[in-house]
């Protein structure tokens, strides 16, 4: 595969300098192109090269998608065979078509084009094929268990299921509990995430100097690189038996991992989402609303909580939104932090999970991927990407909006 | 009587008694960071009637301006420094609290800025964080008189609620001088107000500025010298950070006596 990517590339670099050698040959060099007359090219000679060296390209990449996919129908002496074979022929059919009169400029801006577009294809297919992915097996699952259980069911405990010696019980799969898991860890994030993220946002655009935000800025970043891997055992080693202990103290027994150790840490990982997003929406409300506030004798916390907030409210909440969708679909720290017992309960203190946590469990392990309980993860991961997208979206058109009213 | 100027290059016949004397300029100037924008300025600004500032682009207007309302304070890096009374106070004295001076002293911008929020709420805005109104019933008064003498008032009546953004730009002009007339100020600042507006509306915003001009002390900074001749009674012309000429507007249209004055009426710089 490799070695046919590289005589591709040569082949495509060969077949470009031969694409301009016939050109410069036909037509001569570049001066004439300019100049009128009945010898005066369309296109400079080095447009006659990329275009044979995109003719070469295109040939070269049917032949490695099909040697990539189809191994049987072409190995690899044949792959290197047919590159030869098509270089060739390109190159002998240019010789038929390189004229003064060609337009090869054209030829290569289109294909410039189709490249582009083929590139972005690669992101619209692969979306595609997940959704697709997610729906048919989802809809295998469905034939097992009815829609109407899984989505109002209180009782989750797929493991069951596959038991040999209870195969006539199939598990019950009621996800009520873990996305009820799910919006309890979320909620615990975004009341940490949202007023801290949103007042770092505040003090940074109008009231830090510019040192002091040289200094704070850099480490909000390094808050936000931080792998959520870190975070999560920051939240099982650190923050959950501190919270335990504390609890202890008052005379509570609450275990290590429970929703409010997940849920905080995670909000701690979401504030830098909110406040960069939250900075930046502040910091497009436009100047002449505070001189308006300030010209009025408003003082400068008047006019960030009655002039500036209101009128930057719409793309902050976009910024709370894009962090709860954030919150809902992060996996790393529930699976260290929260627990996996799906317990329904309104109780911060408890172990839960959550949906992210559920779909890690119900596939790790070597499992036939055709019984209820591991086709249960791709329903749950369909739940979870059509909330998620329902949230990005709307967030987007509120930010957008919001744009456009400030042009 | 009060001569007007002790820079010699302003030389000037325009006199004030000391009874219509709202501003007293003397020596201000103004810095950002290293670089002074205005290079010592005298000037004396009556208490009722329209006072006109013009001058090519960059040459000081607007940062004149803003000493008046102390809304250089706001700008990081800038400076001002020499004595400006107001009343006979110094507004830059040590017990001046610029957030009170700004009610006395209000400003209308080049770009209409009402704030999203409704008609209403924009012109309530100043009486309510200034605590002006003691029922909701005066405040609805005050709204109501400010949007009047602001010219706006028929136009709005119906559609209080309605947002403050979503007036044309002559309205959102009247809209935020009727939010400055709510807070009662005795000097209105207005730079380049109509420089956004289409000509029909700044003939709408000039009519009101000389019905305002019997009730405020009206200072405006304006790049249209028909609009200055049209509106003001004094002008003054600046140039590179110097006041040049400051005098009654007929003579520095008329009978200019600096040769630059002469010079930017006429259309030779710009
Ligand atoms: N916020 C600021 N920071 C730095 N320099 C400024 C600022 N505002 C104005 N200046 C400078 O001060 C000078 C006068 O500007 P300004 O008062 O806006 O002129 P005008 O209103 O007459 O066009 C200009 O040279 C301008 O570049
Ligand atoms: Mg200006």
């Amino acid at each position: 595969m490799i070695l046919g990517f590289a005589l591709s590339f040569i082949a495509m670099i060969a077949g470009g300098l031969f694409g301009r050698h016939l050109a410069i040959s036909q037509v001569g060099r570049t001066g004439e192109t300019g100049s009128a007359g009945p010898n005066r090219a369309h296109s400079l000679p080095k447009f006659h090269g990329y275009m044979l060296a995109w003719h070469i390209g295109f040939a070269a990449l049917g032949l490695l998608a099909l040697h990539g996919f189809r191994r049987d129908l072409l190995s690899t002496p044949w792959l290197i065979a047919g590159l030869a074979l098509t270089t060739l022929l390109a190159a002998l059919h240019s010789r038929r078509i390189i004229k003064p009169e060609l337009r090869a400029r054209d030829y290569v801006e289109r294909y410039v084009r189709i490249s582009l577009l083929l590139c972005s294809a690669v992101a619209v297919l692969t979306t595609f094929g997940i959704v697709l992915s997610l729906i048919f097996e989802s809809a295998r699952f469905f034939e097992k268990v009815s829609f109407l259980e899984f989505l109002t069911g209180l009782q989750w405990s797929p493991q069951t299921a596959i038991r040999a010696d209870q195969a006539g019980q199939s598990g019950a799969f009621g996800a009520v509990p873990i996305f009820a898991g799910t919006f309890m860890i979320m909620a615990v994030a975004m009341l940490i995430a949202t007023p801290i993220g949103l007042m770092i946002a505040i003090y940074l655009s109008e009231y830090a100097t510019a040192k002091v935000r040289g200094i704070v800025k850099p480490f909000i970043e390094i808050l936000a690189g931080v792998p959520t891997v870190v975070y999560g055992f920051f939240a099982l080693l650190t923050v959950g038996p501190a919270i335990r202990g504390l609890a202890e103290s008052m005379g509570f027994a609450v275990p290590t991992q429970s929703a409010i150790a997940a849920g905080s840490v995670m909000g701690v990982m979401i504030i830098p989402f909110i406040s960069s997003l939250s900075d930046d929406v502040i910091n497009a409300v436009p100047q002449n609303l505070r001189d308006g506030a300030y010209a009025l004798g408003a003082t400068k916390s008047e006019t960030m909580t009655q002039v500036i907030f209101p009128a930057a409210l719409p793309g902050i909440m976009g910024a709370i939104l894009l962090g709860v969708s954030r919150a809902i679909g992060e996996t790393m720290i529930v699976v260290m932090a929260a627990g996996r017992a799906a317990n329904l309960t309104g109780n911060p203190f408890e172990a839960v999970t959550t949906v992210t946590v559920q779909v890690v469990s119900l596939l790790t392990g070597d499992q036939e991927f055709d019984s209820a309980k591991t086709l249960a993860a791709f329903a749950l991961g369909l739940v979870l990407f059509v909330i998620t997208l329902i949230l990005n979206v709307i967030a987007l058109l509120i930010v957008r909006r919001y744009r456009e009213r400030y042009e | 009587m009060v001569t007007l100027s002790s820079d010699p290059q302003a030389a000037s016949d325009m006199q004030l008694a000391p009874e219509d004397l709202k501003f007293h300029v003397r020596n201000v100037r103004v810095s950002y960071g290293e670089k002074e924008a205005l290079h010592g300025v005298d000037l004396d600004i009556a208490k009722t009637g329209v006072t006109a500032f013009i001058g090519p682009s960059g040459c000081g207007k607007s940062t004149f301006l803003r000493v008046f309302n102390r809304m250089n304070d706001t700008i990081p890096g800038a400076r001002v420094s020499g004595e400006v009374l107001l009343d006979g106070e110094d507004i830059y004295g040590p017990d001046v609290d610029p957030v009170l001076l700004r009610a006395r002293v209000g400003m209308v911008f080049q770009k209409p800025n009402p704030f999203p929020k409704s008609i209403y709420d924009n012109v309530a805005y100043g009486p309510r964080i200034h605590g002006l109104t003691k029922s909701a019933t005066e405040l609805d008064e005050v709204v109501e008189k400010s949007l009047r003498r602001a010219a706006l008032w028929d136009e709005v009546k119906d559609r209080l609620n309605e947002q403050g953004t979503g007036l044309s730009g002559g309205q959102q002009q009247r809209l935020v001088i009727a939010r400055a007339i709510a807070v009662q100020p005795e000097v209105i600042l207005m730079d380049e107000p109509a420089s956004a507006l289409d000509p029909i509306a700044t003939a709408r915003l000039e009519e009101l500025i000389d019905e305002l001009k019997d009730r405020y002390c009206i200072i405006i900074v304006t790049h249209s010298m028909a609009q200055a001749a049209r509106v003001s009674q004094r002008t003054a012309f600046f140039h590179l950070g110097h006041l040049v000429e400051y005098d009654a507007t007929n003579t520095v249209f008329t009978n200019p006596t600096d040769s630059r004055t002469q010079d930017y009426i006429t259309g030779r710089t710009g």
